[in-house]
């Protein structure tokens, strides 16, 4: 049995509409002789309704019945009688007969139907105590269920209603089925003759001027369109770039943070970070072993700094701590790119023509000897600024800091002293966060040392102002990533690559 | 540092702990709690067995501790404050018992990670809980209720975190709200706590007295004390013997004569503040370690000498029996608190020791105290402190803390009685070195680098609060005269000063200005043609990937069936994890890994990096070059080895590089390919990039392919090279062509090493000779 094609189907409802006007039941429309009474000719049928109504030529609902069928219970016991009847059948009449044990029983109608059939048998009032077992109690029940079943059989419903349906259903004798069929009427632009309708509009159609008197399908405007098949830059480098477009918007010079290597002597020493410092121990420092040691830096340099850490100089009396060449020597993965803007100052300070004022920062990768988890990876990117001129302010540091901030976002900034071996004073810098209530730490910054500057040959009135922080952290932040590795390294998930909206950064976090 | 609960039971094993901490005295003590100390043994068992599987557990409990320079703290940290946080929350929430083993560790980290990444989740607790202190800087934990009786002044929690914030001290937590709600329910509990995070160089607040001093200064509820030495009837004696050098030859010494013994939160101070030096500025003992004694048990004058391990015996602390320094070592070899400190000394020929005038033996430094001297709190009355040292500097500072710190308990507050110490050249001198530095600052500086126009009166005022005494200077008009308190040695410098005022002052409240330095923002040019060319890789359809910079030995180089020349890559001394071993000499491995972790992406899989690799470099000061590369991997059912080299054309289209077709052809500027061997690479399906550069153009030099060979025979050839006509001038049009990178199909031994399964494509070249 073959549906109907959708033309045939379209013409029987444009024409037996415009004979009748409506159609109340779309199972009555009749092809060849044949009622579309199936579940199929029905969805062919929907088809057909959606095409045109889309065309507003009709306009349909649907409706939907239930009818229901007999289970495999439901069918047995349409045949052979429910299970109450054969309990009852299989008894004596009292006193013309032994009555029937349970066990008896069980064994001539088999478990499961003494089982229901005797209780429900009993509750009829059909069947009765005698001694140790059942006799009947009545001459001729009438099978009621067996009855109901046989009329949900032949017609697939039964005329007492749910009462009876519900209860039947309950039993498991007969189970629902949902119908749907639709009633039609005419649309505002009904006609019998169907109009071709245009999907898009095309070259053809603009050369041969069709497009004037076309009509076109209408657009599901619910859908989304079609995915952009471009490629897409990494979030957090996104991120980078609204740094850097900060920091070029404010003046500032990019340094060249192409050097992962440093020794200790530029990576601690010349930044005025003692040699017996926990974060030197090897636990937290990346050391190199191949290549096995840096040359030596500037002599005079290096004896400068050697002095202010072992004696003092410059109006500080310094760590008066042994210091080693040998540790100075070490290589090792920069633990901070404050590594290279020691190295900046450095020339900045020998540049030919001597100290100019300058605004510098960088953002790129730094190495901390991390066993890597949910919070942790053996590198991320700092982000770090400083400026260096004469007669520089704490409280230009904190203005530099707001108006930076502002352009990320952060308005409402407060500072807490804070200590730091290169920086004084040193701040961190808090900033209110409104999705989390609470003040959380964004930045850390400070005035570099003199016993950092000075030695470099800075003029004594030259200060510098700096401050870091990371570019993970700001991105996690913003997109809610609490998994670290899922944003740096190569367990970063691609997909999300392409799908992390853009970072607007002066827009604040949600 | 280590985790929290590691760190706990340090208070278990404590060598200097002089006493007989009597049991009764820490009944409210959580360590006291069965289970807590099962766990805490459980932890530490772990950790010494496997550190590492711990360290990653536990990582962000303590993991971060200690290295982040003090300052410019990372995400990482904010991370584990939080974690840290959490951890403790959803124990106390859930009243989950503490965890006993690794396993348990890790699972409730687990958990609470997949908790965290609900922002809701973090809010609540951020209300609720304040970040646990695990920073850089030391925490403590003092008495709140004395706290604030010192204090003079109940503080809601709020009022005391800001109080905190402006003087420089982190409130970490307030353990007030557990307390109450473990009370109402019957509960025993400590009396509710503090727990403060303290700069790492600020140690005199590493203990409730030195603390609430000097908040009492900076709230201007006492002046600054003056710390004096008393002058006793007879002074004691500490001879210091040439023996002890050069093993451990510093030696200082104070006794604090209380005016009643300590209670029992006093005494537990005490122990603690050492403890805090202990791990801190005396770096686990190895700088300077501290003893301290029942000064009436023993009797001066005393001698400090090394000596044969083998003639030293002692009954130690919490030991009845005797034992000789060489058996010790035995005894402490396994104990997890004490073992770590003996090879400070453990190969040293003679042991440090410290005797009284009866041969009765004080303390073995850096280990044990001995059990005759112990310190009984309640009974105890005069102290007798030894300290010896590597580091004379760290010695005095030591010294100083200890005994400044508790001089407000002396008969006379703040006065010490010295004891001399004679050296072994016969020089003498008194201990401990009491006398305020006396130093001078510029009020002129001091209001040029905070942005005040504070006078000097002003800004004596400001310094006051910060325990600093000052007063402008009579012989300079600009000059304040000020004497550093030995409570103070992280003051320096001038700036250090200049610092305290503007704190004094409140860094919230200084005048704000933009500084008017004039500059013009510039690229690194390097970065500038990185962004270009990586805009153009996105626009052209590849998704941009972010591998790590540190790989394994075999990612670099076996797995891409490349040898190691030697010299080459950068190998790391003590990477956490075989993951880090070299610094990456190509991008392809992580690009490679990066596929391999995104096999569930729709094909064709198109990815690109344009990063740093770097080189060993003998003839630079850092001994290693970073070179500029790009490089891109396609994956799909076939190479796609046409698209890959459609990137490539691109790329040097947009930087306007003429293709040249192949090596013979004439053009002066350009770039083509050509077969080559490469075993990274399916054979027959692997191309050299070449590049000529403009004429009189010196491009970057690209990244080496080996060792770079300083040896003569190489300069020989150079030179030779040099002198020899210019091929160029010959008329071979590529005797300047440099290959600046390959591509092809990569080779299926490659593909198996990485785990893919599907054909690629590669490409990786050096951007910086396009420049």
């Amino acid at each position: 049995m073959s549906t109907q094609s959708p033309e045939s189907i379209q013409t029987l409802v444009l024409q037996t509409l415009s004979a009748n006007g409506s159609i109340p039941d779309s199972r009555e429309l009749i092809v060849d002789g044949r009622a579309l009474n199936t579940p199929e000719d029905q969805g062919a049928v929907r088809g057909v309704l959606d095409s045109l109504q889309s065309k507003e030529m009709i306009e349909y609902k649907q409706i939907t019945t239930t009818s229901f069928t007999l289970t495999e219970e439901g069918k047995t016991i349409n045949e052979n009688g429910s299970h109450e009847i054969r309990v009852w059948k299989v008894l004596p009449v009292k006193g013309q007969g032994e009555p029937v044990t349970v066990q008896e029983l069980q064994k001539l109608v088999g478990p499961d139907v003494a089982k229901v059939g005797q209780s429900r048998a009993f509750k009829n009032k059909w069947i009765a105590k005698d001694g140790a077992g059942f006799v009947r109690a009545v001459s001729s029940p009438s099978d009621e269920t067996a009855d109901q079943l046989r009329e949900i059989n032949e017609k697939g419903d039964h005329a007492g209603g749910e009462s009876v349906t519900k209860e039947l259903q309950k039993r498991k004798l007969i189970q629902p089925k949902k119908h749907i069929h639709y009633s039609v009427t005419k649309g505002s632009k009904f006609s019998t003759e169907v109009k071709q309708l245009e999907t898009d509009l095309t070259a053809d159609m603009l050369q041969s001027g069709a497009w004037k008197d076309s009509s076109f399908k209408q657009y599901n405007f619910a859908a989304t369109g079609q995915p952009t098949d471009g490629g897409a830059l990494h979030p957090l480098l996104k991120v980078r770039e609204e740094f850097r477009n900060i920091f070029f918007d404010m003046g500032f010079t990019e340094m060249p943070t192409n050097r992962f290597v440093e020794s200790a002597f530029w990576n601690f020493d010349a930044m005025f970070v003692p040699q017996q410092h926990p974060a030197r121990e090897m636990q937290d420092t990346f050391y190199v072993k191949d290549p096995v040691k840096a040359l030596q830096p500037d002599p005079e340099y290096y004896e400068r700094v050697r002095k202010i850490h072992e004696e003092g100089g410059y109006g500080s009396i310094g760590y008066r701590a042994p210091f080693s060449r040998e540790e100075g020597e070490k290589l090792v993965l920069r633990t901070h790119t404050t590594a290279v803007s020691t190295a900046m100052l450095y020339e900045l300070a020998n540049q030919k023509g001597g100290f100019k004022p300058a605004k510098m920062y960088s953002i790129d990768r730094v190495f901390r000897n991390e066993t890597a988890d949910a919070t942790h990876l053996a590198e991320f990117h700092q982000v770090e600024g400083v400026v260096a001129d004469y007669n520089i302010t704490l409280g230009n540091l904190i203005a530099f800091m707001q108006e930076f901030f502002a352009k990320t976002g952060n308005h409402k900034l407060r500072f807490k002293p804070a200590y730091n071996p290169y920086t004084e004073p040193s701040m961190e810098v808090f900033s209110w966060h409104e999705g989390l209530g609470k003040w959380i730490e964004i930045a850390n910054s400070g005035i570099f040392r003199p016993e950092m500057l000075e030695p470099m040959g800075l003029p004594k009135g030259v200060r510098v102002l700096g401050w870091g922080m990371s570019l993970e952290r700001p991105t996690m932040i913003k997109y809610k990533i609490s998994d670290i590795r899922t944003l740096v390294g190569h367990k970063t998930d691609l997909d999300q690559v392409k799908k992390r909206p853009a970072v607007r950064l002066e827009k604040g976090d949600d | 540092m280590r985790p929290q609960v590691v760190r706990a039971t340090r208070l278990v094993g404590r060598r200097f702990n002089s006493s007989s901490s009597s049991s009764s005295s820490s009944s409210s003590s959580p360590l006291n709690n069965p289970n807590v100390q099962k766990a805490v043994e459980g932890a530490q068992k772990a950790y010494n067995q496997t550190a590492a599987t711990v360290k990653k557990v536990a990582g962000p409990l303590g993991e971060r501790v200690g290295s982040a320079l003090g300052g410019y703290r990372e995400p990482l940290v904010y991370n584990s404050k939080v974690v840290a946080s959490v951890a403790k929350q959803v124990w106390q929430a859930e009243k989950l018992s503490p965890p006993l083993d690794t396993a348990v560790w890790a699972r409730a980290y687990s958990q609470i990670w997949s908790r965290a990444s609900n922002l809701g989740y973090w809010r609540d607790l951020l209300k609720t809980g304040a970040w646990a202190g695990l920073g850089v800087a030391p925490t403590i934990t003092v008495d709140k209720d004395e706290l604030y009786r010192r204090l003079e002044r109940e503080y809601t929690t709020h009022e005391f975190d800001e109080l905190c914030f402006d003087f420089g001290v982190e409130l970490d937590e307030d353990t007030t709200k557990d307390v109450e709600e473990a009370r109402a329910k019957g509960l025993p509990t400590p009396p509710p706590q503090l727990k403060i995070e303290i700069p790492a160089n600020r140690y005199d607040l590493l203990c409730l007295e030195g603390l609430a001093r000097s908040l009492r200064i900076f709230l201007q509820k006492e002046q600054p004390p003056t710390y004096t030495l008393s002058v006793p009837d007879k002074l004691q004696e500490v001879y210091v013997e040439a023996s002890t050098s050069p093993l451990r030859p510093y030696f200082a010494s104070a006794i604090l004569r209380l005016s009643r013994p300590m209670n029992q939160l006093e005494y537990e101070s005490f122990i603690d503040l050492q403890d805090k030096l202990h791990q801190n500025l005396c770096r686990q003992r190895k700088f300077v370690a501290i003893g301290t004694h029942d000064l009436d048990t023993i009797e001066g004058p005393f001698r400090y000498m090394c000596k044969d391990p083998k003639k030293i015996k002692f009954a130690p602390l919490n030991k009845d029996q005797e034992y000789t320094a060489e058996e010790l070592m035995g005894v402490y070899e396994t104990d997890r608190h004490l073992g770590r400190y003996l090879n400070i000394i453990r190969d040293a020929p003679a042991y440090p020791i410290i005797y009284d005038s009866k041969d009765r033996v004080l303390s073995m430094p850096p280990i044990i105290n001995s059990q005759h001297s112990k310190i009984i709190a309640g009974k105890t009355k005069n102290i007798f402190i030894d300290t010896t040292a590597t580091d004379k500097t760290k010695l005095d500072i030591v010294i100083n803390m200890i005994s400044t710190m508790f001089a407000e308990y002396t008969e006379i507050p703040f006065t010490i009685e010295p004891v001399k110490i004679i050296m072994p050249d016969g020089s003498s001198h008194l201990s401990p070195p009491l006398a305020p530095r006396p130093t001078t600052a510029s009020s002129s500086y001091i209001n040029a680098a905070t942005g005040l126009t504070h006078t000097r009166e002003e800004i004596c005022t400001l310094l006051t609060r910060m325990s600093l005494t000052a007063s402008p200077s009579t012989s300079d008009a600009d000059a304040l005269d000020v004497q550093v308190p030995p409570t103070r040695p992280d003051i320096l410098h001038e700036c250090d000063i200049m610092e305290d005022a503007a704190i004094a002052y409140g860094f919230n409240n200084l005048p704000q200005s933009m500084p008017t330095t004039n500059t013009v923002a510039k690229a690194f040019p390097v970065n500038r043609l990185g962004d270009l060319i990586r805009k153009e890789c996105a626009m052209a359809g590849w998704i941009e990937a972010l591998p790590l910079i540190l790989c394994s030995h075999d990612e670099n180089f076996a797995w891409l069936n490349r040898p190691d020349p030697g010299h080459y890559a950068i190998h790391l001394a003590n990477p956490k994890s075989l993951e880090y071993q070299v610094v990456r000499t190509s991008l392809l491995p992580g690009m490679l890994k990066t596929v391999r972790e995104n096999k569930a992406l729709a094909l064709p899989m198109k990815i690109f990096e344009c990063s740093d690799v770097a080189i060993q470099d003998p003839k630079s000061e850092r001994q290693s070059k970073n070179y500029r590369r790009l490089c891109a991997v396609y994956m799909d059912k076939k190479s796609g080895f046409e698209v890959t080299h459609g990137l490539l054309d691109r790329v040097m289209q947009v930087l306007g590089v003429p293709f040249l077709e192949k090596r013979e052809s004439s053009g002066k500027y350009g770039y083509y390919i050509a077969s080559s061997e490469d075993p990274t690479y399916l054979p027959g399906r692997a191309a050299s990039v070449y590049y000529r550069p403009k004429p009189n153009v010196q491009p970057t030099e690209p990244t080496p392919s080996g060792p770079s060979s300083e040896g003569p025979l190489s300069t020989i050839a150079s030179t030779l090279k040099s002198a020899l006509p210019s091929s160029a001038e010959e008329g071979i049009p590529w005797s300047r062509d440099i290959i600046i990178g390959s591509l092809g199909i990569l080779h299926p031994t490659v593909l198996n090493n990485f785990e893919l399964t599907r054909p690629c494509s590669s490409l990786e070249i050096d951007v910086e000779p396009l420049l």
